[in-house]
């Protein structure tokens, strides 16, 4: 039974969605698989901040009785799916991993949710994350840490730290995060699993717990670039309750995945080899890149002069938007409230110094600093200044090749507990993927191979162009071809009985 | 550039945020070396740069909908979370001292 279990555990989205086609397994045993495997290892991980087991089970019926009919209703209908805590979902507790929304029950779901459920996917439960999605590492959840499971002393990365780590343990095969400064890419490539940051506009972010508005984006975490998507065409496109959702037609993704590498000009900017980055991780990267290049790419060199100016620009912007987005907590509509009796600036602030931990704190003060009277101008103002010259960077590179390629953080998974009492140490961890957020534009991170010492996941990073997201999957599964998915997570194999 | 811990209250009370006295000092150590990185923006020639104020671009948008009354959440579902209500209303403690 166990075995079974593993099994399907260990299938991807597009396998499990076959099976189902066939009737050779039920919606109902996958969400059993997935809940077993859970159920076994996720003491260990720390991915999950909710599960959902009746919910699930009730869908998955309804899932099964649709293939039944005939009437399956997309290639993720009955596949078990988790999302991370920030999205809203109707009738489940959310609480973006913060203590200030413990028991909140949101009253409608995020749209990202209603498109996944639209489509048939069955979602098993929250995924843990840093509170507000403010971290590098997932060590800032209210509730508890989350590990990878590659190595359970270590970090899965953050802010999507569960949603990586879901994955990578086949707890789910594939889930949603969001990606404010590399909340995906960042976990993606510690825990050895694909994640996408689409273009800024591409995903609507209506429902999605807000944190620093003109930078956050949904994305998907899947075993393959295929999985990864198959979630995006489901989630990406035009929503008229987002009003910053572009209303461009959405690619198709699925139809040049097997388009390969050869003629695509891959950037390869000076910029990102720099900042201390490990010379295991740079190894596999100038690998991947040397792949590339024999599978008929065409290696060009670009600079990203700005790069260096990225972590500071995104912490002043990210933090003024955060420390208006933060306001609403408050004590009065939901959530935590505290000091009721004292008159309402006492509860504003008791509220605020109870249900917030550290970081959202750190960042609430360091965005309300830079938004006040005699700041504005030297520091906000000038780091949107800052953006549009980190956004030209790209648009110059983009004139000459249609892919930037380059390492996703500057080291492995690191141990847990090694960065959280130096916060400017933890910021930098994002030094190659906050650029993407701060010029708009689609990113990923795909498998590419494990460090030499550490037998750690190393990611790829790929950068396109604006609403290029299926030249940037496209390119990403030329290389999963040659390097293959990323590895079984080996530091769960006694927590799940010894899976072969 | 160091932040004293008069500026920490000041900002704290900005943002209805209050510190203990040990976070407040150690706000103002962790915020000051996080203002030293930032600092680095300064050294940068931003005259005649515009200030990027939208993440889409320009054109990329939907044109508005329709000035349309639609359905919205009963109030029963919108105060559903409520830490306290009267009737249709959310409940807060006095506002006039």
């Amino acid at each position: 039974m166990t075995t079974a279990n593993e099994a399907l555990t260990d299938l991807g989205v597009r396998e499990l969605g076959e099976r189902l086609a066939g009737r050779s397994v039920s919606s109902r045993e996958l969400v059993d698989a997935a809940l077993a495997r859970i159920d076994a290892t996720d003491g260990a991980v720390g991915a999950f901040l909710k599960v959902v087991p009746e919910r699930a089970r009730a869908r998955a019926a309804e899932a099964d009785a649709r293939i039944a009919r005939g009437e399956r209703r997309s290639p993720l209908d009955g596949v078990p799916v988790a999302v991370k805590d920030i999205f809203l979902t109707k009738g489940i507790e959310t609480t973006c991993a913060s203590r200030i929304l413990e028991g909140f029950v949101p009253a409608f779901d995020a749209t990202v949710i209603e498109r996944l459920e639209q489509a048939g996917a069955i979602i098993v439960g929250k995924l843990n994350m840093d509170e507000f999605a403010m971290g590098s590492s997932n060590e800032n959840s209210a509730y508890k840490p989350c590990h990878n499971p590659h190595d359970l002393s270590r970090t899965p990365g953050g802010s999507s730290g569960g949603s990586a780590a879901a994955v990578a343990a086949r707890q789910v095969p594939a889930s949603l995060g969001t990606d404010t400064g590399g909340s995906i890419r960042l976990p993606a490539s510690f825990c050895g699993v694909v994640g996408v940051k689409p273009t800024y506009g591409r995903v609507s972010r209506y429902g999605v717990i807000a944190f620093a508005s003109s930078l956050d984006q949904v994305g998907p975490v899947a075993r393959s670039v295929e999985d990864a998507a198959l979630l995006l065409s489901t989630i990406a496109g035009h929503d008229p309750r987002d009003m910053t959702s572009s209303a461009r037609p959405v690619d198709d993704y699925l139809g040049p995945l097997e388009q390969g590498a050869k003629g695509l000009r891959i950037g390869v900017p000076a910029e990102w080899f720099q900042g201390g980055l490990d010379a295991g991780v740079e190894r596999l990267v100038r690998e991947a890149l040397a792949r590339y290049e024999r599978l008929g790419a065409k290696l060009v060199e670009v600079s990203l002069p700005h790069t260096r100016y990225g972590i500071g620009a995104y912490y002043l912007i990210a933090t003024a938007e955060a420390s208006s987005n933060l306001a609403r907590y408050d004590g009065v509509r939901f959530g935590l409230r505290a000091a009721a009796d004292r008159g309402l600036k006492e509860m504003y602030s008791e509220t605020r110094e109870r249900g917030f931990g550290p970081e959202p704190k750190r960042r609430i003060m360091l965005g309300t600093y830079a938004l006040s009277a005699g700041y504005y101008d030297a520091y906000y103002l000038r780091a949107q200044k800052v953006r549009t010259l980190i956004r030209r960077d790209f648009d110059r590179a983009f004139e000459q090749v249609d892919v930037v390629a380059g390492p996703v953080a500057p080291y492995t998974a690191f141990k847990l507990g090694e960065k959280t009492a130096d916060p400017l140490q933890m910021y930098l961890a994002d030094i190659f993927t906050i650029t993407c957020n701060l010029a708009a534009l689609p990113g990923l991170s795909v498998p590419c191979g494990l460090h030499a010492e550490s037998r750690l996941p190393v990611g790829l990073q790929l950068v396109g162009r604006p609403f290029d997201e299926a030249t940037l999957l496209r390119a990403a599964r030329a290389l999963e071809r040659e390097v293959g998915p990323g590895p079984a997570p080996a530091a769960l194999a006694s927590a799940s009985g010894g899976h072969a | 550039m160091a932040l004293s811990l008069e500026e920490v209250r000041r900002i704290a009370q900005l943002a209805r945020l209050r510190l203990g006295p040990e976070e407040e000092e150690r706000f103002a150590v962790q915020l000051s070396a996080i203002l030293d990185h930032v600092a680095e923006l300064s050294k940068l020639d931003v005259s005649g740069v515009e200030p990027m104020t939208h993440a889409l671009a320009a054109g990329e948008g939907a044109p508005l909908r329709e000035d349309a009354v639609q359905a919205s959440l009963p109030p029963d579902v919108a105060l559903a979370n409520a830490p306290a209500r009267e009737g249709t209303c959310f409940k807060v403690p006095r506002i006039i001292e």
